[in-house]
């Protein structure tokens, strides 16, 4: 059926277009006869009228004037239709019978020339020279004149630059459309002249005057130079203001010029004297600079010892600013090159060790009271503090920074390099001095003087530690005294190296002490320079003297650690002392000044120490404990208050309640397993708030199925649903608190769900609606303010749209309004200028 | 106050002596130049609030200006005046956020604008903070002297006259231990006896309102909203009575309530009863909004966190739930005592809760992050607790009030102030705006001085003690206009704020399956077909797996990089710091 009925369709449709077809083909067929036929009735015509002219020819033979006649007919005739004249310009066919009134081309040349045609202007003398002229340049000229564009083209180019005309025209407006946008209030209709009385001041700028009188009076004004608008100066007055503040102009300059002069001046000078290279030149005026600086901070000690401190202070800022730059990295240029020398010099290579030295030294954290809280750690991690091999204590203070295994001894006994230690700060060693001096030339020009003094002392330092081994002391002396400073610290430790004595420890120290003491014995040199730097530096002692305490006091406690090696000299009841001038000798009595204030600090006995680092612990172990256990949390001891009156009457509960037996009981011993529900309680929820998984394997499909079997791992790892973990609970580290993980849906229909507009994230969106902008929580000028209708119409009053004049208004506004803003400024540079 | 325009005069003529008078002119001149866009008339706060360039740039001028004065002479307070740092906290309401990026130019202008309106807002509330004129004190003790040593009638003699009458007594021994209630602008007290007798009060005029016996027993009283109308939880019903004692209402569908409270910007009347249920009862429309079943027994323990509308309560196993009338289960259940609960109450700002139990303890909790703060033994354990306004706590052992200051913040071993009444104390509570502390007990009710709880300042508006017929009748249309609904009520008050995330997950789930695609889904890599064979499906596969997971990829990259260089950073540190060097560090350069 539904075949059929499409095949039918398609009949019809045949049909249709059948028809279609056919009156079209009648229509057109109805027009072509017709044209055919008119083309047929103009031929009719024209044989008719050949006919007619025929016969009158043939009539008419005998005059001329009949000829004429006939020749007037004809035109007559061929006047009556239009087309005819075009037809016979039309005709092509060659014709012998040539008519005198066309022109034929197949006659003469190809095209008709200018020339041909203005051949003979130049003679005749009736066509003025000027259209002759004008012809001459004309047939010069070759240039065709260009087609026509097209219709469409030209309507395109119409288009476009009406387009660009209106656009223009429309972008003029989009300034103040951006503006009305943006602002925050828009009161229409727009540019109301405000209603009210209006600002006097206004009023008086605005007057102008206007009567003759008026006018009279203000040219008399303006000719006396007289104010108009600002009464308060006179233009006279202003401009002596002017002037006066043109002459400080004036004096200023002058001053700047001057110290720019200087300044000129003395840069030019530390060019010069940076560039000169005498080695002793600079030497000279180091030392020369130093002494001045020691008298000064001499006299400042004296004057002002805060100032001292200050000083002082800055002289540690200096070394740590050293410490933090990068210089003694043997990276900078200078460095480079001595690496690129050290292969063929020794000295280079020398002063590169030197300058790592340095920096090992800068580098190294200054030891400070800080260190005590560091042992404490230690001693927490390690535990007993006593088994810790000394070695690794030897290693850790590592005040010598050269290689222990390169100098040949791993030990070195505390006493010792305390004393050396104390030396440094006031021994100096002039020969060492020489080689620092030459790296300190070349890197640390722009450093202060402070932080290059304090960098040589260090310097000196690590020198006479590497050098230790090779040049060794003259004379060892049994230093009682000494002792007796340091013995309060050494009886303290004495209990504990009883307890834990490691011979081989003390053994090799032993030796090492031997040796020492024979190479003393080998050399003896006194240096004469020595003595006047000496001499120099033990001014400095004072000031050190803090310095060297907080060194010492850190000594002294690292002496605790290393007892065993402390044990030797306490057995023998002396201390080791190395001095090598006699100049060392004479400053001993300092050195007991620094020692004697040593074993205050120091007396931290190990034994508190552990006490406090088992505290730690414990505290820890509670911390950790704290955010699981429970019964911790309510059991946590606390407070007792004491009140100061006694209670007289019992706090009754109300027994007369109507309360039932159980509930009294239940009330009683509710504190049994109060925690025991509650956490039992908290984990049903949990559980309730799990997800499940769901296990889909069906046993025994696809697989052998039957007692014993399983599914296979695979199988049931395929057919698990796990749905995916919620989000953490919110008690998740609350043990004593049940939150409730419901969503509360009442809320949902008062909260934004979806972001309004301009906003990409919710964090945005919330942030802007966060606060409030009721009277109940601002100001009312701050409500009035945010509550601001966006848009304000007057009542009654007609808008109307904008007009363009209010558009230009609006530029000149702006412009005049920025020039008046900017005319202060310029106009007065102009003045001066004129003055000048 | 000042307008900061005022400040930055521009003034081109300078007189020699003296700086020349500030002309209002002047500053008309400089609005000009500098094309104000505020069209509104009120320019004080308007230029304070201009954007922050022009502000710099005035700055700036004034900078200028004062360098021009040739008299050396310049202003000694250059723009608006300074607020404190401190104040300005007080005011803040959030943090300001991370401005998009540059592109969204709309979206910049808006958080711009809401910031700028949000400072401006802060700033005016932490200047206009300076019209709150009024201090509270507290009691100080001479040398050696215990604060709560001090005998209410010493502090009575001492103070004068009108605040020492605020200290008496009311002797009511016939109808046994008292509740009371003291409406929220403070002027009014209602007693309500154990054996029937209700008495209203102007306490400060000590004007008695009405007197009545409901010849049953009386468990609680409360106020509702006004002095007007107050309920009374009898022994069967809860009764609703007037200023003059005419019976209003008996709501039957409320039984057996044993403790009330009013939630005064909802209108609700929470009630609690003993058979364990906790009903809501909507006061300006007389509907029951809720009710719920505890199943925790009896519950004679409860307060209101005035914070955010939740209600607390205590239970014998030693829990304390917080409720809302918008959900059937306890929103926060807190094991708080190892004995029953015994007592609780929250201070004003939602802070803190302090709960008393069978065990004798005095617990503090920071109930917002649910975190027990302080615990404190009471050899006497306290029956009844009540916050003031200031944040004092009173205590009630026995027949002996106690009052603490700052529970939370440090350690307390002393009552602040200690009073013995006559017989145990039945119900406490602060007076607003007064520094009155209300006892009921056995034998009547005492009002006691407590220097320094409650807060000076009152809202005019809101509670205001000294108004009048007029003006309460203006406040009673405006509250209820203001009337919040109980569906508002929640844990955290500022999740009304908050874009609620579930729905819009939901709805965008909806609409993509309305639509049948994502609309806000990423764009799915379709490789470009290539020719001469170079888009074989091997090759094509390759190029997706080019492109695959790279947002994901480039996060987890960032992720790494900055693990490693936190890593670097913390070794360097820790080598830095500790500066000691393990035994083999010998041998490194």
């Amino acid at each position: 059926m539904i075949d059929m009925a499409k095949v039918s369709k398609k009949n019809m449709k045949k049909e249709t277009i059948v028809k279609k077809s056919r009156g079209m083909t009648e229509s057109s067929a109805a027009t072509e006869p017709r044209v055919v036929y008119d083309d047929g009735d103009d031929e009719e015509e024209h044989l008719n009228e050949e006919n007619l002219s025929s016969e009158e020819e043939q009539e008419g033979e005998d005059g001329a004037s009949d000829e004429r006649k006939r020749q007037k007919l004809l035109e007559a005739i061929s006047a009556l239709g239009g087309k005819r004249k075009n037809k016979l310009g039309e005709r092509s066919e060659a014709a012998v019978h040539m008519s005198e009134f066309t022109v034929n081309a197949d006659g003469g040349g190809d095209k008709v020339d200018l020339s041909d045609l203005i051949g003979n202007i130049d003679k005749t003398q009736a066509v003025p020279n000027k259209t002759k002229n004008q012809l001459k340049t004309l047939q010069q000229n070759e240039k065709t004149i260009e087609t026509p564009l097209s219709k469409q083209e030209s309507e395109r180019i119409q288009r476009n630059v009406a387009f660009h005309k209106v656009a223009t025209e429309v972008t003029q407006w989009k300034g103040i459309i951006q503006q009305n946008q943006k602002a925050e209030q828009l009161i229409f209709p727009l540019n109301q002249e405000p209603s009210g009385p209006r600002a006097m001041e206004t009023v008086v700028t605005c007057w102008k005057a206007q009567t003759p009188l008026e006018q009279e009076i203000f040219s008399l004004l303006s000719a006396n130079k007289q104010p108009i608008h600002n009464p308060i100066l006179t233009p006279v007055e202003e401009a002596t203001l002017k002037a006066m503040s043109f002459e400080e102009a004036k004096v200023r300059r002058a001053e700047l010029q001057k110290a720019r002069a200087l300044q000129s001046y003395y840069e030019a000078k530390s060019r010069r004297e940076r560039k000169i290279k005498s080695k002793k030149y600079h030497k000279v005026l180091n030392k020369a600079k130093r002494k001045d600086f020691l008298k000064q901070f001499e006299t400042m000690v004296k004057t002002d010892p805060a100032a001292a401190l200050e000083e002082l202070n800055k002289m540690e800022l200096a070394r740590m600013k050293e410490r933090m730059s990068l210089k003694h990295q043997n990276s900078g240029k200078w460095a480079k090159s001595k690496a690129i020398m050290a292969k063929y010099d020794e000295g280079a290579r020398k002063a590169m060790q030197q300058q790592l030295e340095v920096n090992k030294d800068l580098t190294q954290k200054l030891v400070t009271s800080l260190n005590n809280d560091q042992e404490e750690e230690e001693e927490e991690e390690g535990g007993n503090p006593e088994v810790i091999p000394e070695f690794v204590n030897d290693a850790e203070q590592g005040v010598d920074s050269s290689n222990p295994w390169m100098r040949g001894k791993l030990f070195e006994s505390p006493t010792e390099r305390e004393v050396s230690d104390t030396v440094d700060f006031t021994e100096e060693g002039p020969g060492i001095m020489v080689n620092t001096a030459e790296e300190e030339e070349d890197d640390d020009e722009e450093g202060t003087e402070e932080e290059r003094l304090l960098r040589e002392f260090d310097h000196r330092r690590r020198l006479r530690q590497a050098e230790e081994a090779d040049i060794v002391a003259v004379i060892t002396v049994e230093h009682e005294e000494e002792n007796k400073a340091a013995g309060a610290c050494v009886s303290v430790l004495e209990e504990e190296e009883e307890e834990n004595k490691a011979a081989a420890a003390c053994v090799s120290v032993l030796e090492e002490d031997e040796e020492e003491n024979k190479a003393a014995a080998a050399c003896v040199s006194v240096l004469e320079e020595e003595e006047e730097e000496e001499e120099e530096l033990s001014k400095f002692k004072s000031v050190f003297q803090g310095i060297a305490n907080t060194h010492l006091d850190a000594e002294v406690e690292k002496a605790e650690e290393t007892a065993d090696t402390n044990h030797v000299d306490t057995h023998l009841e002396e201390g080791l002392m190395r001095i090598r001038t006699l100049e060392d000798v004479a400053l001993l009595s300092q050195m007991e000044s620094v020692a004697d204030q040593t074993p205050v600090q120091p007396l931290t006995s190990p034994t508190t120490e552990n006490m406090l680092s088992t505290t730690k612990m414990v505290g820890k172990n509670s911390k950790r404990k704290r955010g699981i256990e429970l019964k911790q949390v309510l059991t946590k001891e606390s407070k007792v208050i004491q009140v100061p009156l006694a209670l007289t009457v019992e706090d009754k509960e109300d027994s007369d309640e109507m309360l039932d037996q159980r509930g009294l009981i239940k009330e009683a011993f509710a504190g049994d397993n109060v925690i025991s529900d509650f956490l039992k309680d908290k984990r049903k929820q949990e559980d309730v708030g799990k997800p499940k998984v769901v296990d889909l394997t069906l046993p025994g499909w696809g697989e052998w199925g039957g007692m014993g079997h399983k599914p296979s791992r695979n199988k049931r790892r395929k057919f698990r649903i796990r749905t995916v973990p919620r989000p953490p609970r919110k008690d998740q580290h609350l043990p004593s608190v049940i939150i409730s993980e419901k969503r509360n849906s009442s809320i949902s229909l008062h909260q934004v769900n979806s972001l309004p507009s301009p906003f990409v994230n919710h964090t945005q969106f919330e942030s802007t609606i966060r606060s409030p902008i009721g009277r109940m929580w601002n100001t009312e000028q701050t409500v009035n303010k945010i509550t601001n209708p966006k848009v304000v119409t007057q009542m009654g009053a007609i808008i109307e749209p904008m007009a363009k004049e209010e558009l230009m208004k609006n530029k000149k506004q702006v412009s005049t309004g920025n020039s008046s803003g900017v005319e202060p400024i310029k106009t007065k540079p102009m003045k001066h200028t004129k003055k000048k | 106050m000042a307008s900061p325009g005022k400040a930055n005069v521009k003034s081109p003529h300078v007189g020699k002596k003296k700086k020349p008078p500030a002309r209002y002119w002047d500053k008309l001149q400089q609005e000009e130049g500098n094309n104000d866009e505020n069209k509104d008339g009120k320019d004080g706060g308007k230029a304070q609030h201009a954007p922050r360039r022009t502000q710099k740039r005035k700055l700036e001028e004034t900078r200028r200006d004062r360098n021009k004065f040739i008299s050396g002479k310049s202003d000694p307070f250059p723009g608006p005046a300074p607020i404190p740092e401190e104040r300005l906290q007080k005011f803040k309401r959030k943090d300001k956020i991370k401005k998009p990026r540059k592109g969204q130019r709309t979206l910049r202008a808006t958080i711009a604008h809401s910031e700028q309106t949000c400072e401006m807002a802060k700033k005016q509330a932490a200047r206009f903070d300076l019209l709150l004129p009024e201090d509270a004190g507290f009691l100080e003790g001479d040398k050696d002297e215990d604060t709560c040593t001090i005998s209410q009638d010493d502090i009575a003699d001492a103070v004068d006259i009108t605040s020492g009458a605020k200290y008496f007594n009311l002797k009511l021994s016939q109808f046994g231990p008292y509740r009371l209630d003291y409406n929220k602008t403070g002027r009014h007290l209602l007693l309500g006896g154990r054996r029937g007798h209700v008495a209203c009060i102007d306490w400060q005029s000590k004007q008695l309102m009405c007197e009545i016996n409901v010849m049953e027993s009386i468990s609680d009283v409360k106020w509702l909203h006004s002095e007007e109308m107050y309920a009374v939880a009898q022994k069967k019903w809860l009764y609703i009575y007037d200023s003059k004692g005419i019976e209003l209402h008996c709501i039957r569908k409320f039984n057996d309530v044993l403790r009330m409270q009013f939630l005064p910007y909802h209108f609700l009347l929470a009630t609690a009863s003993s058979t364990s249920f906790l009903q809501y009862l909507d006061v300006s429309v007389g509907k029951e909004v809720a009710a719920y079943c505890t199943k925790t027994g009896r519950l004679d323990v409860m307060c209101q966190n005035p914070h955010n509308a939740v209600i607390h309560l205590g239970h014998s196993n030693g829990t304390v739930t917080l409720w809302s009338p918008n959900q059937k289960e306890a929103l926060v259940k807190m094991l708080c005592h190892q004995g029953g609960v015994r007592s609780v109450t929250v201070d004003k700002t939602g802070t803190y809760m302090v709960t008393s139990g069978m065990d004798k303890k005095l617990k503090v909790y920071d109930i917002r992050a649910f975190k027990p703060l302080k615990s404190y033994f009471l050899p006497a354990g306290a029956s009844c607790l009540s916050l003031s306004h200031r944040g004092l706590l009173s205590a009630a052992t026995g027949d002996i009030v106690q009052v603490y200051r700052d529970v939370w913040s440090c350690p307390v071993t002393k009552p602040y102030m200690a009073h013995r009444v006559r017989g145990t104390a039945w119900g406490l509570q602060f007076c607003p705006f007064e520094d009155v502390l209300g006892v009921g007990h056995g034998d009547g009710f005492t009002s006691m001085l407590v220097p320094g709880a409650g807060e000076p300042n009152f809202d005019g508006l809101d509670a205001n003690p000294y108004r009048s017929v007029k003006q309460k009748r203006e406040w009673e249309v405006k509250a209820l206009l203001e009337k919040i609904q109980p569906e508002l009520i929640t844990l955290d008050p500022s999740e009304l704020g908050k874009v609620d995330y579930a729905t819009f997950e939901q709805r965008h789930q909806d609409r993509v399956k309305a639509l049948g695609f994502d609309p806000l889904a990423k764009e799915k890599f379709v490789p470009k077909h290539k020719k001469k064979g170079r888009s074989s499906a091997g090759n094509i596969e390759k190029r997706k797996k080019q492109v695959a997971h790279e947002d994901q990829r480039d996060i987890i990259k960032q992720s790494v990089e900055d693990k490693l260089r936190k890593k670097d950073t913390g070794k360097e540190a820790a080598s830095s710091l500790s500066g000691q060097k393990s035994a083999l560090d010998r041998f490194k350069k």
